[in-house]
């Protein structure tokens, strides 16, 4: 039998349930505690979860490296993009007032997707370091120093 | 006030003082005690009855509520996850080697015993993608 069965369950169970709570907090942090940072570490959770129980191999099988670091720069190129739009539009940069013709939903919308960039960011950096530390040899010889 | 809300706040006061008496009690154990299997029974008191009082204490004083709905999705994580994490930390001690106080008596699994039976299910890290 497998040794860590009980954990490879809960593990299966709990996957789902974290990445909802991720978006929960992702989407609804204009009315309540969360944002963007706090539902990308709780995203990048659910996948750190997911290696260390089921193997990096498995981890990495599911979102490889290059891709990890194509959300990265997404993230950022979403929030930049973001500001960059509100220049165009003829506010200051970050300036959410002129995306929409409605200033309120200007900003409504324009903090959700500037939130959505740092989530999606901070996502990929957290799981880019867990890959770093967890793949690294496991034991390094006087040589090598 | 009526009386049926007299009834639900002393209800709910008497829990929440309960639960935090559990948690003192957890707490003061997991100081107390002299070794690693002990402590994680007295910890094991604040994740069942210290949890599970205090936050139905906290179910009572919202009432109806999407904050009851909340604490009791929060209740269910904790009761999912507690013995998980409680099994993970007393099974990492099991395979280190440890074993209770006062077991003088050979153990009906010895340490070379588990240590084999996990080498031969190889570090999550190096293996090989797993079939489950």
């Amino acid at each position: 039998m497998e040794h860590h069965l009980i954990l490879r369950v809960i593990t299966k169970i709990l996957i789902a349930p974290i990445i909802l709570f991720a978006f929960y907090v992702q989407f609804h942090g204009d009315f309540s505690p969360g944002g963007g940072f706090q539902a990308g570490i709780i995203m990048a959770v659910a996948f750190i979860l997911y290696g260390l129980v089921f193997g990096l191999r498995q981890c990495k099988s599911v979102l490889p490296d290059w891709l990890v670091h194509r959300i990265m720069a997404l993230g950022v190129l979403l929030y930049a993009g973001t500001g960059v739009a509100g220049l165009i539009a003829g506010g200051n940069f970050l300036d959410y007032s002129v995306l929409a013709q409605n200033p309120i939903t200007g900003q409504h919308n324009g903090i959700l997707i500037i939130e959505l960039g740092v989530g999606v960011t901070v996502a990929a950096v957290m799981i880019s370091i867990f890959y770093a530390f967890a793949g690294r040899p496991p034991r390094i010889s006087d040589e090598d120093w | 006030m009526g009386i049926f809300d007299t009834i639900i706040y002393v209800l709910s006061w008497v829990s929440i003082l309960s639960g935090s008496a559990f948690l003192i009690i957890g707490a003061a154990g997991i100081i107390r005690f002299p070794d690693f299997w002990s402590r994680l029974h007295a910890a094991s008191v604040i994740d069942s009855a210290g949890m599970a009082l205090l936050l139905l204490g906290m179910m009572l004083q919202a009432g109806l509520t999407l904050i009851t709905v909340k604490l009791f999705f929060i209740g269910l994580f904790l009761i999912i996850t507690g013995p998980t994490s409680t099994h993970a930390v007393a099974n990492a001690a099991l395979v280190s080697g440890s074993r209770p106080l006062g077991d003088d008596s050979s153990p009906t699994i010895t340490p070379e015993q588990v240590a084999e039976a996990v080498t031969q299910t190889p570090d999550p890290i190096e293996e090989e993608p797993s079939k489950l």
